[in-house]
């Protein structure tokens, strides 16, 4: 009993030694950390404004983590995520100066369901690339998917700088906006798509559902516990990582498609924004635990839109906001769990031969 | 092209490749004792960061007091960056030997951790000239033909990566220490019962590893691309890591995939301006897709059946270059018990 309220007790240090660290990191640079820390507040939940922001950039990211949640249980460190994504934004971006800027009169009921669909198969199939280099190529998904996003992002600045330039030329970073009709419905004037966030969170139960509930999450399971126990259960090993990936590489897609649609109305340069890698320190960090990804990955949202704020206000790198996640992420690996910190070190031969 | 710009090309490839080498030795050195450093990206860059910054900085309180000249500098930004990649390395050894924590995970972390620090820490010094590794061709052996420009008209930082690659060959496959290091990234528990220090044995190469790769960063932004910008060398510190798989954890091959790579870039920049109408994006592409074709012919049977269909003779010697197979212990924890 003690021992739990202990531990329980124990979970704040490493969130202690994250601040902690980037508290003193502030005071090495000169900067002051009270300025900093209220110019993140204040960018992230400050006012309606800065909240429907953090609002907007929590939806891809929830769902890239949503993602993930399969592919970990499933063993497999899916990198590539923040390619899926991309590609799922360059797809959304197809429909949209395709088919809803050359056919104007198709409706928007039609075109925002088209090109959500169409994202997600992008996707999809990028997902299904890195699993069966994976599977069939003896190429490592962490490898696969390090090289398919670095294509992703070729392939975005190709489609900006050629095919997609607009026709005034000159810039670029990026397409002609989207036709309103073609981006998913917003909140009055902000980025923010409500119905994007109830697509994320029907994605997180369901995707917690057949986790927990189905024959399908238990073979995942397996598939990422043991190989073999896996294999004398007759669990195909290809399949199970390619489907899990593709699940995954849906999901990502989908918030490609968010991106695109809502956060900003064409695509970008800089549409991943480092949406997908953020996704796995957020996994890593609550493990799998739906709650933990929900809370936490709207946290981090908060963190990264302040970030751009402490930019703005105290001329500081908005990289802060990555060292605040990266040292948090990084203590509660190293230091979450009090039994692993606390072992006292059992002798060992070596020592007992020596003396 | 005449001979003396070919000469002049492959040297050029040889300096460019020097830093990539030995972080591929540096990382080959760590997964040969069993711990897999995937905060490669991160660390170069944060060893390229505070490479040049420590000697940009250094340089200015010399001149202060009337000292001229880059060669402390220089060396004090080196110092540096190799301690900082050895404790990047040893953060990892130690969150899996001791806390028993999964390598990748920390690994994985530290990498988007580190080069953000890098971005943050480096943002005042920006696109400023600062001190760098000076020219030193080496007298007589430079006037070699061919192989005195090919090697022997760099800077020591070229010529010392050079000799490393050597060290670490002669040090893995010549001596007893290494012998036993590797016996400790393939079977740890056989080394340990013939008295190996498993998990002291790792920390060292881990360090070791680290420090070198920390010295590659450096070896950028002091040397082959000068000075310090946003993600300077973003990127490299992958496709180290996929040249250490691709060498076979062997460092001669390594620094060869390293220098291999040099080549393939070199010859997409001369086609990209022989020919101005295949879009760039193409060779933007080239190396991701040499990554994966290489990790390919690596990972799949192509190279058993490549030596299966060769002619008997020269199948066994084939068998012995082409081998691939990562240590055995590789990012596993080892319990001393």
């Amino acid at each position: 009993m003690k021992d739990n309220l202990l531990h329980n007790l124990w979970r704040v240090v490493p969130v202690l030694m994250a601040v902690g660290v980037t508290t003193a990191l502030l005071i090495v640079v000169g900067a002051s950390p009270g300025v900093t820390y209220s110019a993140l507040w204040q960018g992230s939940f400050g006012d309606y404004d800065r909240t429907f922001s953090t609002l907007a950039f929590w939806v891809p990211l929830l769902l890239c983590a949503v993602g993930l949640l399969v592919t970990f249980t499933t063993g497999l460190w899916n990198i590539g995520v923040e390619g899926q994504m991309i590609m799922g934004a360059i797809g959304a971006s197809a429909v949209a100066l395709e088919v809803a800027a050359a056919y104007p009169d198709i409706p928007g009921w039609v075109i925002v369901p088209l090109e959500i669909v169409v994202a997600m198969i992008a996707g999809t199939m990028w997902a299904a690339l890195a699993a069966i280099l994976k599977t069939r190529g003896g190429v490592h998904e962490i490898f696969g998917g390090v090289a398919l996003n670095n294509l992703a992002i070729i392939a975005t600045n190709y489609l900006i700088s050629g095919p997609w330039q607009p026709p005034e030329g000159g810039s670029f970073r990026g397409t002609v906006p989207f036709p309103r009709h073609a981006l998913l419905p917003l909140l009055g004037n902000t980025r923010f798509s409500p119905l994007s966030l109830v697509l994320a969170l029907i994605a997180l139960l369901l995707v917690v559902l057949a986790l927990r509930g189905t024959s399908w999450g238990l073979k995942l399971k397996a598939l990422g516990k043991n190989m073999r126990s896996a294999f004398l259960l007759g669990v195909s090993s290809e399949r199970g990582a390619i489907t899990a990936m593709m699940l995954c590489g849906a999901l990502a897609g989908l918030a490609g498609a968010v991106r695109v649609l809502s956060w900003f109305d064409s695509l970008r340069q800089s549409i991943s924004g480092g949406i997908g890698f953020l996704a796995i320190l957020i996994v890593l960090l609550a493990g799998m635990r739906p709650l933990g990804v929900l809370v936490i990955s709207l946290i981090f949202s908060g963190l990264l839109t302040g970030g751009a704020v402490v930019q703005l206000r105290t001329q500081l790198h908005s990289a802060i906001s990555g060292i605040i996640q990266g040292t948090l992420v990084l203590f509660v690996l190293l230091f979450g769990d009090p039994h692993r910190v606390f072992r006292r070190p059992q002798p060992t031969v070596e020592a007992e031969a020596e003396t | 092209m005449n001979e003396a710009q070919l000469v002049g090309i492959l040297a050029s490839i040889m300096a460019q490749s020097a830093p990539l080498i030995l972080a591929v030795i540096g990382e080959t050195i760590t997964e040969r004792a069993g711990v897999i450093n995937l905060s490669l990206d991160g660390t170069m860059l944060i060893g390229a960061m505070a490479g040049f910054v420590v000697a940009y900085k250094v340089s200015g309180s010399l001149e202060a007091v009337g000292i001229a000249g880059d060669t402390i500098p220089v060396l004090v930004g080196f110092a540096v960056a190799a301690l900082i990649g050895a404790l990047a390395a040893l953060l990892i050894a130690w969150g899996s030997i001791r806390l028993k924590q999964d390598q990748v995970a920390i690994g994985f972390v530290l990498t988007l951790l580190l080069a953000d620090l890098a971005n943050f820490l480096g943002q005042n010094y920006t696109r400023i000239p600062g001190p760098r590794v000076t020219h030193l061709p080496i007298p007589y052996l430079s006037d070699i033909p061919f192989i005195g420009p090919l090697l022997f008209r760099h800077d020591l930082f070229i010529y010392l990566t050079i000799i490393t690659v050597g060290i670490v060959w002669w040090w893995l496959f010549q001596t007893q220490p290494g012998l036993q290091m590797r016996g400790v990234g393939e079977r740890p528990e056989a080394a340990f019962v013939r008295g190996v220090k498993v998990n002291r044995t790792r920390y060292l190469y881990a360090a070791l590893g680290g420090a070198l790769v920390g010295i590659a960063g450096a070896g950028y932004s002091l040397d082959i691309k000068l000075g310090w910008s946003d993600n300077h060398i973003l990127g490299i510190g992958w496709i180290a890591l996929a040249i250490v798989i691709f060498g076979g954890w062997r460092p001669v091959r390594g620094a060869l995939g390293a220098i291999l790579y040099g080549i393939t870039k070199a010859v997409a920049q001369i086609l990209q301006s022989t020919f101005p109408e295949v879009p760039v994006v193409l060779f933007n592409s080239l190396q991701w897709l040499l990554m994966l074709g290489v990790l390919l012919l690596v990972g799949s049977e192509g190279i058993k059946r490549l030596i299966d269909i060769s002619p008997r003779w020269l199948q066994g010697p084939l068998a012995h270059a082409l081998r691939v197979a990562p240590p055995k212990s590789l990012g596993r924890a080892f319990i001393e018990e």
